[in-house]
């Protein structure tokens, strides 16, 4: 199973899985072909082999092989679901990039606010976690070299995670039908030494970090006139929580649940702000959908996320 | 009203010769002829799309036509294929004629409700054709929102219609076997004595009734968001698109079961005909489908493991998938028990059946990779699925319809076909699909996106394979329109049972008078009541 590089963690995993499917596959196919060519030949209509009398009974051999069957098959259930429940199980000391779909391009964004377009850079051997989201259809972000696909969906974030171990280029692919070039959403993936992709994020800089763009567009957009944010960081507490150490912490809502504050939660407080209102405020914020694109709702996260350890 | 013997011995073909009385018949088995023509006409329209298709692919990027037509192609095979094709054929076509003759009735239950549904469909059907030569649909047959409501151009809304209107065909075709089977059995014709076919064709009836509604429902709300931008789907809008996925696939899973179980049942008649024995575990065969019917219901969710479900719905949606597939493995073994100390005959209809058992058990077993959570990540949305559901589709009921149409042919046409042509159109498509559908599995390991109208070049080998395969396939199924067409003219006259079959459509004469039988027949002994080995042994 070499026609396909194995250049993830989680790829040999996979494969071996795929082995192991291919095995029983094999066994049965030779089974049943085997017993049927050998029915063909051995009671073909005119062949006077003495074929004694035929079983009446038959309901011991259907449990038999009912029973088999389903032993089987629960054993390959098993093995599927637990390497499954490890796909979306991302370790917390992930590197995050934020990938956003569009018709027909795949735009990328680095924490440090590097930015690039049908193209991902990682390092090797480190956990990379996607936070992806589309601005228009259904993608799909499919990288076959790493065995890991999830699709793109408009309206919220999706992840998937996974740790290249291979240096080298690979490809990408949106595997979800999303209009007319779909089959030109395509793009590499690039997977370097540590210290390659240390030079590779200096060179690529853009001046400020995904936080501080985020920043800007936080006095823009007049968040800034009623949140608490960061040491100068404009309004009180008064109208509007404080979003210092907000990230990754319990929040209670006005409704009694307490919802620990994510990425998700961090957008959809922008973009819905009346569906969880935190505990003793009032529903005072307007939405903000379709005035920020996904690009820049990304930067607002980052920045937002940046303020975790300022209490 | 009083007849003759004579006139009541008169054929159902040559009763009556007018246009009027073929388009305004209420004979099950004209109105069968009807939908064999119509069907036809929509195979080979699919096929005509899957030939562009495979031609586009032959070069890395694209031989013929553009991204945006590429995407209509594929839209307009999958739409015509599923819906006008295999969702009806067996129960419209083979059901329709042989459902009364094999329970000793005159007719269905609802003749005039019988004709009405021929006329749905092709109704639904010429909307659907008109929308896909006014300049098509690129959403892909599964119509996935947001991009079928908002973003694609086309007909979404007039081919949508279609389908709709042919789903109350289904629908009605549903209620009237229901009801036939259950009403209108011969005296003697307990439940398990009826063929499998029956059976098969009472679990698909149950699964068009309950099944389709949801697929009308879903698709109206689709077209009521596109034109009046009513938020359902559209998260734009404050929609959900994961619902319109599950509700799709809540009648598209069970659909599939629609299409593979009809198949099933034609493969229970043929494989104890030609091997001229009783089918073996006869009731564990007829509650498999049952079976298959019910869990089919519960399976849908295994089309969204990498779409954004949580991932304790996929774990138990994947758990059900292994149990349905459990019964169609029983089956598999039951027909090669059927053949084990047989005498078994290769004519044409035998060989589909062989063929059918071969491709349909490799299209399980790639469905177990599929149902494994972790390998379907990567093997789904690639070629690996659309090879996957060929073989059960393609390989498994094309296979099964054409040897359920040769084994009846001599019923229906009151004419044998010519079966060295058959045996060698029959060998010709498994090989043929074979190799247009075996490299697709390993393309989609490999990682090939499926409706990509270009691709990367390390994919073109398989690719051309693949397309080679599909040239052999196409002379492969255009074969029986030709000599099945030559012998209705030239083929010799069909005694009334060929086959020396059990089952009481082969007790009237071929082809049958318009009232099936003269006298009620009475049933008094098991089905597939074929003599045992050892009598067979002297004669």
């Amino acid at each position: 199973m070499s026609l396909l590089p194995q250049a993830s963690r989680m790829a040999p995993r996979i494969d071996w899985l795929i082995i192991g499917l291919l095995i029983i596959s094999v066994a049965v196919l030779l089974l049943v072909f085997g017993l049927m060519l050998l029915y063909i030949v051995r009671y073909r209509h005119n062949s006077n082999i003495d074929r004694g009398k035929i079983a009446e009974k038959t309901w011991r051999l259907e449990i038999g092989w009912t029973a088999a069957t389903l032993l089987c098959f629960l054993g390959l259930f098993v093995w599927g679901a637990r390497l499954y429940a490890q796909l979306y199980r991302p370790p917390g000391n992930a590197l995050i990039v934020y990938v956003v779909g569009k018709q027909w391009m795949w735009k990328v964004e680095y924490p440090g606010g590097q930015r690039e377009i049908n193209s991902l850079h990682v390092p090797v051997n480190r956990p990379v976690e996607l936070l992806m989201t589309s601005e228009d259809v259904i993608h799909d972000f499919s990288v076959p070299a790493f065995r890991i696909k999830h699709d793109v969906l408009p309206g919220r974030y999706e992840m998937v995670w996974f740790t290249a171990d291979r240096p080298g280029t690979y490809r990408l692919y949106c595997t979800q039908l999303c209009g007319v070039d779909h089959s030109a959403m395509t793009g590499w993936v690039t997977v370097m030494a540590p210290a390659d992709y240390a030079r590779w994020l200096a060179a690529s800089r853009t001046g400020q970090t995904l936080a501080q763009q985020g920043q800007v567009l936080f006095m823009r957009f007049g968040c800034s006139g009623c949140h608490h944010a960061g040491l100068s960081g404009g309004g009180g507490t008064v109208r509007a929580p404080s979003l210092n150490g907000v990230f990754g912490s319990p929040v209670p809502l006005s409704d009694g649940s307490v919802v620990v504050a994510d990425e998700r939660y961090i957008r959809d407080s922008i973009l819905q702000p009346k569906t969880q209102i935190v505990a003793s405020y009032e529903p005072v914020m307007p939405s903000f959908k379709g005035q920020i694109d996904e690009a820049d709702i990304v930067k607002l996260v980052a920045f937002i996320k940046s303020l975790a350890g300022d209490r | 009203m009083s007849i003759t013997l004579e006139e009541a011995r008169e054929s159902y073909l040559t009763e009556e010769g007018t246009l009027r009385s073929w388009l305004l018949t209420t004979d099950h088995k004209r109105i069968a002829l009807l939908y064999l023509g119509s069907t036809t006409v929509f195979f080979f329209l699919g096929g005509i799309a899957a030939a562009a298709m495979r031609l586009q692919l032959v070069t890395p990027n694209g031989l013929i036509v553009s991204n945006e037509t590429y995407n209509r192609l594929f839209t307009g095979h999958g739409v015509i294929m599923v819906w006008f094709f295999l969702v009806p054929v067996v129960p419209v076509t083979l059901g329709n004629f042989v459902v009364p003759l094999m329970i000793g009735a005159r007719d269905l239950a609802f003749p005039r409700l019988n004709l009405f549904s021929w006329y749905l469909f092709v109704l639904g059907g010429l909307i659907a054709i008109y929308a896909l030569f006014a300049g098509g649909v690129d959403t892909g047959w599964t119509f996935y929102t947001p991009l079928s409501t908002d973003y694609a151009k086309g007909h979404v809304v007039a081919i949508v219609l279609g389908i709709f209107i042919s789903g109350f065909s289904s629908i009605a075709t549903g209620i009237n076997f229901i009801v036939t089977i259950h009403r209108l059995r011969a005296p003697g014709l307990t439940w398990y004595r009826l063929p499998i076919f029956l059976w098969s064709l009472y679990a698909t009836s149950v699964i068009y009734v309950l099944a389709t509604p949801v697929l009308a429902i879903t698709l109206v709300l689709l077209a009521f968001e596109r034109i009046f931008r009513v938020g359902v789907f559209d998260p734009a809008l404050g929609g959900d698109p994961l619902l319109f996925q599950h509700m799709f696939w809540f009648y598209s899973h069970p659909a599939v079961y629609i299409m593979i179980l009809p198949g099933m049942g034609v493969v229970s008649e043929i494989i104890p005909a030609f091997s001229g024995k009783r089918l073996f575990g006869y009731h564990f065969v007829a509650w498999c489908s049952v079976a298959i019917a019910v869990i089919g219901f519960l399976v849908w969710g295994h089309h969204m493991f990498v779409a954004g479900t949580s991932v304790y719905s996929a774990i138990v949606f994947s758990i059900l998938s292994y149990f349905v597939a459990v019964p169609s493995a029983i089956k598999v073994f039951n027909w090669l028990g059927t053949m084990h100390k047989g005498f078994v005959r290769f004519d044409a209809p035998m060989l589909y059946a062989l063929g059918f058992i071969g491709l349909f058990t490799m299209g399980g077993l790639t469905g177990l990779f599929l149902a494994a959570l972790a390998a379907d990540v990567h093997l789904t949305q690639t070629y690996f699925v659309v090879a996957h559901f060929h073989y059960i589709m393609v390989g498994g009921m094309v296979s099964a319809f054409f040897g359920g149409l040769h084994y009846w042919w001599p019923k229906i046409t009151g004419r044998m076909y010519p079966e060295m042509w058959g045996r060698v159109a029959a060998i010709m498509i498994f090989f043929g699909f074979n190799l247009t559908f075996f490299p697709q599995f390993i393309l989609g390991y490999e990682g090939m996106p499926r409706r990509y109208a270009t691709y990367p070049p390390q994919f073109q080998v398989l690719n051309v394979l693949s397309s080679a395969g599909a040239t052999i396939l196409a002379v492969a199924y255009l074969l029986p329109l030709g000599y099945l067409m030559w012998s209705l003219f030239r083929g010799a006259r069909a005694p009334a049972n060929p086959w020396n079959a059990t089952g009481l459509e082969w007790q009237t004469p071929s082809p049958p008078p318009h009232i099936n039988f003269i006298v009620t027949p009475v049933v008094t002994q098991p089905p597939y009541n074929y003599p045992p080995p050892e009598a067979q042994e002297h004669v």
